[in-house]
């Protein structure tokens, strides 16, 4: 054997060459099984894996978006814009493509919040609302950046893998808070909202109608929400879209609310709480819808901070309480004309019928006295009179004869003690008693003096501005009694004129003699027109001639009954005033239902806001039609 | 032999062979990248002209003997060695120091040790009688280490894998004895926890993503998600040129120089990885053909070795790009975008082309 540590050994080119060669291709033999080797993960990779492969593939390149239907403008009767949409910036974070670097979602709030202004709410909302989307769903961190906001982030922007500002269209109400009861708003879409609605058609949407019109309507106002398939990239930007199915933009609406005479109704509030309703009695559509004092639906768009609500929740006046459908009130002498109506089509008593008053009245077998506003009473009094001067003692008299069933029986015509059925949520029943009712509810046996007090309006009886306005409504048409109605018209997208919705007729009050209707309106005609009218000053230099009923709310009783003067009491204690009223009273055009807190008497608080909510629907100059 | 061929073929001393087999890879190479970089036109035109001052290179190297060559050598591997202490001092990059910057064009030092490297070994072991001895096996592997830690160091665990793997090559190849090749195996399998520690964060990083890529799929592992993605869409046939979606939605990140076999394989699907490898293998295959035809020992060495090295290449681009080997940054010889790659290569077969045109005639 040779030795090949030997220092003067022979270099043998042949030798080297043989074994160069030995080694050479040995090594081939070794690249060509590796080699062989790499390609089987291959084969594996491209022909046994291929289908998992290439569906992953596919779904790294294909997304499918949804496209947000543009939600339906809300127009006011004559056109004038009352809810709009005006473009905005939200900021949005999905989960899933947040890395995994910046320690969760956290410290990614942490770091934005150096560059947008994120306070404790917006967090909380955050985390809430994300449970309601998946992972990979992009959730929506804060709404309206200003414009500072979102240029800081996109010169940052590279630094936040999953966050990302989004062009959306906000919310817009110009008239604020004159119109919050009956529009409502929209606002962030959560849990509640999504398990009402067709989850398909809300993956892009985030807000939603929360109250008002906006609620109701909400269907027609989202739309359709459209999808499309695009080919996004690594960053989930969109390179081409493959495939898109428009969105169904949501239907207009237009509301038969008349901006101007809500505002009306609203500036001759004041400052005092309180509710105006008006309705055309021709066909049931609200012409205005005043409930004061109410607050900013704007600031709900894009989320309040809790600060901000609780402010509202505790201002005084309660803003987010919607009076006008909501606020149950003791009707007082404003249900007389019922009450008058109901005696003379039953037939307990005639036009002529007459009732002596002195003052107080006492049931039969009883010696408590129901007292007359004047203590020394008016004299012979008949209906029409009787509701001139709103003479108690002619309605407990007539109440006595009626007796509450019967009492009941005709006012439910007019769906008091029910809902009026009104095209926005959160409608109060109101109250109207009857022996059942008391029976079922108080457990107690009904009592002479309680048909007594409730002929006028006093007692049990409780009724929504609404109910009120409505009632007089089909009072003045002739007893057609409608589902009143905020919705004038609608255009769906695409149609070029909007349709007019017609307010449903719930029912016909069947008319025994319309002469005893006529009679009513006479007594209500004479309320403002009459010698001794309770609310004679009401009517001065009108071009109509206007009929109304005044009225008091108890809210605070005196022994006795004896009614409190109005310095007596604190003013918070002060009763409610009321005034019904209605004009022309040759053939109504407007029915009106006043409401003021603490007002005191009807005729001097109510009556004049009533007035001028008449002459801002009659005298105005026809509009153009929608 | 190739009598039958015009005179003037042989004058350039070109193997006809080899030039049409790197030829094919480089025209394909071409194409791919035109797909890869999103059909910029820019970057195939700026790889043509690295190609293409490759190819004068190579002709360039080819016309100089062996004898010549073998002159320089020790002069190249000083120089190289000088070149990447001047990089590990004042060196320009991202984050690693690998690049000289000669104002109208940027180098990178440790690419010419992929050449300088062998060359020297084959040099040292030339006079030497083989196979090599302990004392020259131990001068042969100072000879290697010492630009494989410094190349470490800067740190490029892929380039440093290339140069000591084609040291090891021309020790192997010149006959070091297997009990010997089995021991240094051994120790570098024992090193390998020593390796571990020595490594810098990123490095282990890139192992840990291997060994586990699905544990962070949106961070680390990414890439080999991606490329497995982009591998295994492909299918047989591949989607077709400009097809693949994964690449051109951006999806591979580097997918136009290390990540470039990605593409290639899902518009080209197994059928093209497969004509590759049997292009590469021919490559090979001819490399070693040229080597046992040469005239001397450091020659043969050489060839071999040059040879050898370019599997390495194909080997762990190859896996990694497939998810079975740590992603190091190897490049698909000839095809990925870079110019410093592209010219050592085709300088390396103008060496071999230069052996060939030096062979011996009768054996």
């Amino acid at each position: 054997m040779i030795s090949y540590r030997t220092n003067h050994a022979i270099k043998d080119d042949r030798d080297e060459q043989r074994r160069f060669e030995q080694r050479a291709w040995l090594g081939f033999g070794v690249i060509v099984l590796c080699i062989l080797a790499l390609l089987g993960r291959y084969v594996w990779l491209q022909i046994v894996a291929f289908d998992q492969f290439s569906t992953r593939s596919e779904n790294n390149r294909v997304a499918v978006r949804p496209v947000v239907p543009n939600r339906g403008i809300i127009y006011d009767r004559r056109g004038r814009v009352i809810a709009e949409n005006v473009p905005a910036y939200r900021l949005e974070i999905i989960p899933e493509k947040v890395s995994t670097k910046q320690q969760g979602l956290e410290a990614l709030l942490d770091e934005l919040s150096t560059l947008i202004d994120l306070t404790e709410d917006d967090r909380k909302a955050f985390e809430k609302s994300r449970r309601n989307y998946r992972v990979f769903d992009s959730v929506p961190l804060k709404f309206n950046l200003s414009e500072r906001e979102v240029a800081r982030f996109a010169v940052n922007r590279h630094r936040f893998q999953g966050v990302d500002v989004v062009p959306y269209l906000s919310r817009y109400y110009p008239y604020g808070e004159l119109l919050t009861h009956v529009v409502g708003y929209t606002g962030r879409l959560d849990a509640d909202d999504i398990a009402s609605v067709d989850e398909g058609n809300y993956r892009g949407t985030r807000t939603i109608g929360k109250i008002g019109v906006e609620k109701s309507r909400e269907t027609e106002l989202h739309g359709i929400s459209g999808f499309e398939r695009v080919e996004t990239n690594v960053r989930g930007r969109v390179l081409r879209v493959l495939e898109k199915q428009d969105a169904i933009p949501g239907t207009d609406l237009v509301l038969s609310i008349d901006v101007a005479v809500q505002q009306a109704a609203w500036d001759a509030l004041g400052d005092r709480p309180g509710s105006v309703v008006a309705i055309d009695p021709t066909d049931g559509s609200v012409i205005a819808l005043v409930s004061k004092p109410a607050y900013d639906p704007n600031a709900f768009v894009n989320g309040i901070s809790q600060k901000a609500y609780d402010e509202i929740l505790n201002a005084p006046g309660r803003p987010l309480f919607n009076r006008a459908i909501n606020g149950s009130y003791e009707p007082g002498s404003t249900l007389k004309p019922f009450v008058g109506l109901a005696g003379l089509e039953l037939g307990v008593v005639t036009p002529q019928t007459r009732v002596f008053s002195n003052g107080k009245f006492y049931i039969e077998g009883y010696d408590r006295p129901y007292r007359d506003w004047k203590k020394t009473g008016h004299g012979w009094v008949d209906i029409r009179s009787a509701l001139e001067q709103s003479v108690n003692t002619y309605f407990y008299q007539l109440s006595m004869n009626l007796g509450i069933d019967r009492m009941h029986d005709y006012l439910a015509q007019f769906d008091f003690g029910a809902t009026t059925g009104i095209d926005i949520p959160g409608e109060a029943r109101g109250l109207l008693p009857s022996r059942e009712w008391k029976r079922a509810v108080l457990d107690q046996p009904w009592y002479p003096g309680e048909t007594v007090i409730a002929g006028i309006g006093q007692g049990f009886n409780v009724v929504t501005p609404l109910q009120m306005a409505n009632a007089v409504a089909a009072l003045v048409n002739g007893g057609t009694v409608y589902e009143p109605r905020l919705l004038y018209a609608a255009k769906p997208a695409g149609v070029e004129k909007a349709k007019r919705t017609l307010a449903p007729v719930e029912r016909q009050i069947p008319v025994v003699d319309p002469q005893d209707w006529q009679t009513i309106l006479d007594g209500m005609d004479r309320v403002v027109n009459g010698a001794h009218g309770t609310a004679r000053g009401v009517s001065v230099d009108a071009h109509f001639r206007i009929g109304g009923k005044t009225g008091t709310a108890q809210v605070y009783q005196l022994a006795e009954n004896r009614k409190p003067k109005p310095d007596e009491v604190a003013a918070h204690l002060r009763d409610h005033a009321w005034f019904i009223a209605f004009a022309p009273v040759e053939a109504p055009r407007i029915a009106v239902a006043v409401v003021v807190e603490h007002g005191g008497g009807g005729s001097k608080a109510a009556a004049p806001v009533a007035r001028v909510v008449l002459d801002a629907w009659l005298d105005q100059q026809p509009g153009p039609a929608p | 032999m190739k009598r039958w061929l015009p005179a003037w073929v042989g004058a350039p001393r070109l193997d006809p062979v080899l030039l049409v087999l790197l030829l094919l890879i480089m025209g394909f190479g071409l194409f791919v990248l035109y797909s890869a970089s999103g059909q910029d036109m820019g970057v195939v035109e700026r790889q043509a002209i690295r190609l293409g001052f490759g190819l004068v290179v190579m002709l360039g190297i080819s016309q100089v003997p062996p004898r010549i060559l073998r002159i320089w050598t020790p002069w190249l591997y000083a120089l190289g060695i000088a070149m990447l202490l001047t990089t590990m001092a004042l060196g320009v990059g991202r984050s690693t120091q690998r690049w000289l910057d000669f104002g109208i064009f940027r180098f990178q030092p440790s690419e010419l040790m992929k050449l300088a490297v062998p060359m020297m070994v084959a040099w040292y072991l030339h006079p030497k009688v083989l196979p090599p001895d302990w004392k020259s096996t131990a001068m042969t592997i100072v000879i290697l280490l010492i630009p494989t830690l410094l190349i470490y160091r800067q740190p490029d665990l892929g380039t440093a894998l290339l140069v000591a793997a084609s040291g090891v090559f021309t020790l192997y190849l010149a006959g070091l004895r297997w009990k010997v090749l089995f021991s240094f195996a051994g120790l570098a399998a024992a090193a390998a926890p020593v390796l571990w520690l020595v490594m810098k964060e990123y490095q282990r990083d890139r192992v840990r993503t291997f060994l586990n890529p699905e544990a962070d799929p949106l961070g680390d592992g990414w890439n080999i998600i991606q490329s497995k993605i982009a591998v295994g869409s492909g299918g047989l046939m591949g989607k077709g040129w400009l097809h693949g979606t994964q690449s051109h939605l951006e999806f591979i990140p580097e997918r136009h120089t290390d990540f470039i076999l990605a593409v290639l394989s899902e518009e080209f699907g197994l059928i093209g990885v497969t004509l590759l490898m049997l292009t590469y293998m021919l490559v090979i295959a001819r490399g070693l053909y040229i080597a046992s035809t040469a005239r001397d020992t450091g020659s043969r060495l050489l060839a071999g070795a040059l040879s050898l090295t370019l599997f390495v290449y194909v080997l762990v681009n190859g896996g990694m790009v497939s998810g079975v080997l740590p992603v190091v940054g190897v490049p698909l010889p000839l095809i990925s975008y870079g110019g410093t790659s592209a010219v050592t290569l085709l300088a390396g077969f103008g060496i071999m082309m230069s052996i060939y045109g030096h062979r011996k005639f009768i054996s």
